[in-house]
Order: structure tokens, then C-alpha cells, then sequence
């Protein structure tokens, strides 16, 4: 860590003097993966816990302050009674509540359910049936309460996540773009899998911040960081209908993953899906 | 034509198996190479050691919306035209850090400052991106014989040009997305270069256009070149000329884009333009860029960055009250109403080249020139018609 005397020593101060932010992160019905970012971040979590005081955050601690908290990081959906009142607190608990990844963000892909029949599921899936207490539906954070950012991906980006909490911090906008994934693979200066090899990439409709992950190795994005701002995905599903021969059903299929059931990659899945039972 | 002027020398011939001496030479100058490598599906300008990596015997096909390399039928090195990079990246970098620094109890202390340019030797750009990089010039500032022109004072830029020594290639295959014909722009490079090259069956054509031109073909004793290879490489690029992907009616554009702002062509290109900025980042005269500051956590240091930027995202032209441009046909009219028309009043000069990458690498394959040509037989048959009810009128 390259770091001048004079500033680890202003940090130091700071750190001994000031209140610290005190950070909460809570989990829903997700993977860890998300929660995981944050631990994976070796070089800068030492900083961090000096920056913030972690005082909820049961993935990585076991000793819990009691709220109110300054910021909030919510990973996971909402998919049992439980989760949905426990959202509830959550958001009295924090002044900045921020959602992190696809499924906290947009259902995720436990959202697949919404299209199905919750009862048959659980009939078909658990032994016993009874034991299980769900919602018909996994919905995102924000058709619960008011979430003050959306941080996306599955899993997001750990410097994304890392810049997110360094801007709150430093009372500044974030530098998070919410154009398409092919600025990105333009700036880093990848082949385009789309027009080059044909291959059915999402990224022109896709939210960048994944850093072109995809692309960069020779495959098409799969739009895990969801619609990007102002989508044309009518646009892009017809000329990949057209002229690379994609079924309805596939492209139906393709905007129906992890975040599916977001706007407007769920109109897009459920009109290419209508297309697709008319033939 | 290069060749009549004063001081410069005849047209010499370079056996093209002693490409790897020329590279010796560049570098033995300081020089780092860039030329065209295969990298995965296209063909990309790219720093090479050696001549090996110099992409050979590759053609490649394009079309708005589709770009193929494949295995040519000869050994040749420039069977195939611009992949989607070209030197701007490199003058222009996609991502620049400006300055960093630290605050201390004195006040703030200069971390780092943005990076030294490397002296780079271009080998093998083309007329079309010559001309870009001339256009760029003229936008970030460059000093040729004394005169400065620029609208922007860009240091790295500057410096980076300043550096560099440019080896053109003269097209003697047109792809099938250029039309550098119909803006003169190409296929062929008359001023501007260091070196120019047009490729001949076992060998090079090398022209010489600057001092730093003649010293590299000094070092490498060439023979000149005869009147039949002379006429060879004329005929190549004739037969280029005349075999253009396709054609741009450049008269009177400003007025036609300036008198047609409502028209149903820019709501039609917008239903299908994905907004996705694929034409701007690889257009080589694009030169917008968006400066971010943000501050590290670890060592307290902030820093400025510039990365590329189109003009087709919604952060673009956003404003307290909102973008100025909300719509996605809007963004595409201003595009285009900026290459081929603003251009002219800000810069003196048209903002494309004719490269045909915007078309190209375009995922839904939108092709201006298409619409450009079906305004222009409308606003045509509107005057045909306007004319001929006058002249019943007055008869
Ligand atoms: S590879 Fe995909 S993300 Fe990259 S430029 Fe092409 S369409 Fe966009
Ligand atoms: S390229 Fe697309 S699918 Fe791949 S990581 Fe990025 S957003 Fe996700
Ligand atoms: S507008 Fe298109 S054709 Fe013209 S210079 Fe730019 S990329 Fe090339
Ligand atoms: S014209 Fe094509 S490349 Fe440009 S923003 Fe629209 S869809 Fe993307």
C-alpha cells in the first residue's frame, strides 16, 4: 500500500478523532456473492474498516452495534413474508439505504418464479412442502421501500462497490455510468463478438460497470448488470430475430436471466415469449 | 506528387523481405512500432517487436453491421482496410490520468502527472485515418511549420503527435463500408505523412513526405524505383478509387442537414439506434472525453481522469433540469448534424473522413449515407417539381 507519512497520519487522526459512518449490510434471499465483494476487496479492507465503523455485517463479524446506521448495503430480494417485513426495519434502521447486485436490484434470478406456479414448485422440489414459507413472488428492494442507489451486477464489481462507499464517504457523486457495456468495450478496445462473430451480445442494451468482462473474452454479454439506461431492446431483439436467426423463444430466454424482471428487460422477455407461442 | 517537391527524394522500392531492416531502423531512432496485428476476430493497430506480427495475408470483408478477417489467397500485408482501432487511441487515450494529488497540512501536494507519451512510429495507417488525425490536430492543437492551429490547447496530445512518425499505406483494396473517394480523404495519402508505402506484388513503393521520412529511407539504401513500378502503384490506386464500398453526395450537406431538422428519417434512425455509442468510439475524429475526479481510500490521493465519451449516453448533455437531448433520435441527429455540418462552422473542415467504422461497427447496422442519399433524391425531386409548376405557371 503506497501511502505518503503525512496522509496515513491526517487518516489516523481522523480516524481516532471523528465519528465513524456506521456501515450496515444485510443479507436477503441471495448467494453471498455480492456481501462477498466487499471481503474480497484485500488491498482496501483495512482502510475501509478505518473509514467506517462495520457495525452489522454477520458475513464478516460477529459482534453487532445496534442501529441506527449511516449506510446500509442490501444484498438479496424479497421472497418470504419474512423478508418482506424485515425490509421494513431495515429501512428505518439506515439514512442511506443502497441495494448491491442483480437480485436486491432487480428479484435476481429467483424472479424466474414470478413467471411460475409458486405451489407446483415447492411441491416438485421439497420433500417437505410444508416446511416452506414463501411469497409467489421475488421482487427487488425497491418495490418495498425508498432506496437511495442501485448498485448493479451479479456478482458487482468490487471497485464499483469500493467507489460507491468511497464517494459516500467523501460526500461526492459517484463515478458509476449507467451507459452501455460497448462504451466500455470500445475504451478497452475489445472485439466486438457481435459484429465480428455473430455472437448474440446484450451489450448494447446492458448497463456498463462489469468492465467489458464478457467481450473480453471472446463472448457475448448475457446483460447481468441489467438494462442500461434508455434500452432499445425492441431494437436489438428484432435484428437479432433477423438477421443472426434467433428464435423468439431464445431471445426470450436471454432477457429473462438475472435480471429478468426488471424494466425493461421483462417486457422484452415476455413480448419475445407472446412471439414465440403465436408460431 | 511528394516526390517533386523540393528536397524530397524519388519514389524508392522496399523488397518487402527487408520490412524486418525498416523496423530495426524505427527503432534503432527510438522508436516503439505500432502496425496492424490480428488480434482475435479484427485486425488492430498494436505495438510490435518484430515484423513477424505484422497481420499477413489477411483479407478482410465489410459491410454495415459485419466485419470478417480471413485467409487471403497471397502473402500480402494490406489486403484489407481500418479495424475498429486506429491511432487515435493512442494520441488520444481512452482513459488519461490528468494530475493526482494529496492535501497535507501546507495545503495539496502533486502526487502524479499525466504520462510521458511514448515516440511512436505508425506503420501502415491509412489515408482515411491521416486525414482524421489531421481533423484531431486541428481540434487539440498541433504545430506544423511554425503554425499552430488547434481550438483546444491538449498537452498529451500535442506531445504525442510531436513524437510520432507516421507511415501511411495507400488502399489498393477498399472495404465495403469506406467512401473516403467521395471526400478525397483517400484511397491514396498526398501530404501529411512521414513515409508512404503502396504495396506491389514482392515489394513497397516508399514516398518519403517530411525530413524524418527522408532519414529513415536514407538508412535503409533503397533502390528507386522504375517507371513501370511507378506506374504499377498508380494503376493499383486507380483501380482502389474505382472500386469505393460506396458513395457520399457531399455537396451542399450543411444546408440539406440544416434545412431537414424534423424530418421522418430522424425519428425512423432513432426507433432503431440502440443509443449504445459504438459509432462515436470508433469514429476517428470523435474527440468528446468526460473528466471524473475521485479520491482513493487507502492513500487519501485524488485524482483526475478523462476517459472517452459519447455523445449518444444520457449523461452527455445532462443538465440541472435534465439532458438537453432526451430522446435517442435526437442524440443520433446531433451526431451527424455535428460530423457533417457543425463541423464546417467550428473547425473550417468536415468532421468524417469517410472510414466507414461508424457503419460498420454498428450492432444493428444503421448506415447514414443510405439515409443521407434518399434526403437528398427527396429534397431533388421537391426542387424538380417546384420547378417545373413555376415554369407551367409562367407559361
Ligand atoms: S462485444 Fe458486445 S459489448 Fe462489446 S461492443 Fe460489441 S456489442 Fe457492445
Ligand atoms: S459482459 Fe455482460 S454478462 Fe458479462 S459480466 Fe459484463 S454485464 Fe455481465
Ligand atoms: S463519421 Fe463514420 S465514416 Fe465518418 S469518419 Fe467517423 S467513423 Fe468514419
Ligand atoms: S448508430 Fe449504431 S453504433 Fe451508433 S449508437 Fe446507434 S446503434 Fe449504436
Amino acid at each position: 500500500m503506497m501511502s505518503t507519512p503525512s496522509t496515513t497520519s491526517a487518516q489516523e487522526t481522523n480516524a481516532a478523532t471523528a465519528v465513524r459512518p456506521k456501515l450496515a449490510v444485510y443479507k436477503f434471499s441471495s448467494c453471498d456473492g455480492c456481501q462477498l465483494s466487499l471481503l474480497n476487496l484485500e488491498d482496501e479492507l483495512l482502510a475501509l474498516a478505518n473509514a467506517v465503523e462495520i457495525a452489522f455485517f454477520l458475513e464478516a463479524r460477529r459482534a453487532v452495534v445496534p442501529p441506527p446506521y449511516d449506510v446500509g448495503l442490501v444484498e438479496g430480494s424479497i421472497s418470504t413474508p419474512e423478508e418482506a417485513e424485515r425490509i421494513q426495519q431495515v429501512r428505518r434502521d439506515c439514512r442511506t439505504l443502497i441495494t448491491i447486485g442483480a437480485c436486491a436490484t432487480s428479484g435476481g434470478i429467483q424472479a424466474l418464479k414470478n413467471w411460475g406456479d409458486t405451489e407446483e414448485f415447492v411441491r416438485y422440489v421439497y420433500a417437505h412442502p410444508e416446511y416452506i414459507d414463501t411469497l409467489d413472488t421475488a421482487t427487488p428492494i425497491a418495490a418495498h421501500v425508498f432506496v437511495d442507489f442501485e448498485l448493479r451486477g451479479c456478482p458487482v464489481n468490487e471497485r464499483q462497490l469500493l467507489e460507491l462507499i468511497t464517494a459516500h464517504l467523501a460526500g461526492r457523486r459517484p463515478n458509476i455510468p449507467s451507459h452501455s457495456v460497448c462504451i466500455e468495450c470500445k475504451r478497452k478496445g475489445y472485439p466486438c463478438v457481435l459484429v465480428s462473430q455473430a455472437e448474440p451480445c446484450l451489450g448494447p442494451v446492458t448497463h456498463a460497470g462489469c468492465g467489458a468482462l464478457c467481450p473480453s473474452c471472446s463472448r457475448a454479454c448475457y446483460g447481468c448488470f441489467g438494462p442500461m439506461e434508455h434500452p432499445n431492446v425492441e431494437s436489438l431483439g428484432s435484428w437479432l430475430n433477423e438477421r443472426q436467426a434467433r428464435g423468439h423463444r431464445e431471445l426470450s430466454h436471454m432477457f429473462r436471466s438475472f435480471n429478468g424482471y426488471l424494466e425493461p428487460f421483462k417486457q422484452a422477455s415476455e413480448s419475445h415469449e407472446r412471439r414465440a407461442n403465436q408460431v | 506528387m511528394n516526390a517533386s517537391r523540393p528536397g524530397m527524394v524519388e519514389p524508392q522500392i522496399l523488397p518487402k523481405d527487408r520490412l524486418p531492416e525498416l523496423i530495426r531502423i524505427l527503432q534503432e531512432q527510438g522508436y516503439q512500432v505500432v502496425a496492424p496485428v490480428e488480434e482475435g476476430s479484427v485486425l488492430a493497430m498494436r505495438p510490435v517487436s518484430d515484423a513477424g506480427e505484422i497481420a499477413c495475408g489477411i483479407e478482410d470483408t465489410q459491410a454495415p453491421g459485419h466485419y470478417r478477417i480471413l485467409d487471403g489467397p497471397a502473402p500480402t500485408y494490406f489486403d484489407n482496410v481500418v479495424g475498429p482501432d486506429g491511432p487515435k487511441r493512442y494520441f488520444f487515450p481512452p482513459h488519461l490520468p490528468l494530475f493526482s494529488f494529496s492535501v497535507d497540512d501546507d495545503g495539496f501536494v502533486l502526487e502524479q502527472v499525466a504520462p510521458e507519451p511514448p515516440r511512436l512510429a505508425f506503420l501502415g495507417v491509412r489515408p482515411c485515418d491521416l486525414s482524421a488525425i489531421r481533423v484531431q490536430d486541428r481540434v487539440f492543437g498541433h504545430e506544423d511549420n511554425g503554425q499552430v492551429f488547434r481550438c483546444e490547447s491538449e498537452t498529451y496530445y500535442m506531445r504525442a503527435r510531436e513524437a510520432a512518425l507516421i507511415i501511411v499505406v495507400n488502399c489498393t483494396r477498399p472495404g465495403g463500408s469506406c467512401f473516403c473517394g467521395s471526400w478525397g480523404t483517400g484511397p491514396e495519402a498526398t501530404e501529411g505523412f512521414d513515409l508512404s508505402l503502396t504495396e506491389l506484388r514482392g515489394s513497397f513503393l516508399v514516398r518519403a513526405g517530411s525530413s524524418s521520412g527522408v532519414s529513415v529511407l536514407d538508412a535503409l539504401s533503397t533502390e528507386p524505383a522504375t517507371e513501370a513500378e511507378r506506374e504499377l502503384a498508380y494503376l493499383k490506386v486507380l483501380r482502389a478509387r474505382e472500386h469505393m464500398g460506396r458513395v457520399l453526395k457531399t455537396d451542399g450537406l450543411g444546408e440539406l442537414l440544416r434545412n431537414n431538422p424534423e424530418h421522418q428519417i430522424w425519428q425512423e434512425i432513432g426507433d432503431r439506434c440502440l443509443g449504445c455509442g459504438n459509432c462515436t468510439m470508433v469514429c476517428p475524429t470523435c474527440f468528446c472525453s468526460t473528466v471524473t475526479d475521485s479520491n482513493d481510500l487507502v492513500t487519501g490521493n485524488v485524482t483526475r481522469t478523462r476517459e472517452w465519451e459519447s455523445c449518444f449516453t444520457h449523461q452527455f448533455s445532462y443538465v440541472t433540469s435534465g439532458p438537453v437531448r432526451a430522446s435517442i433520435s435526437s442524440r443520433y441527429r446531433h451526431w451527424l448534424r455535428h460530423k457533417l455540418s457543425g463541423w464546417w462552422e467550428q473547425f473550417d473542415m468536415s468532421g468524417c473522413v469517410g472510414c466507414g467504422r461508424c457503419l460498420t461497427w454498428c450492432p444493428v447496422a444503421i448506415d447514414w449515407t443510405q439515409d443521407i442519399a434518399q434526403l437528398q433524391r427527396e429534397v431533388e425531386s421537391r426542387e424538380a417539381q417546384r420547378v417545373s409548376s413555376t415554369l407551367e405557371a409562367t407559361s
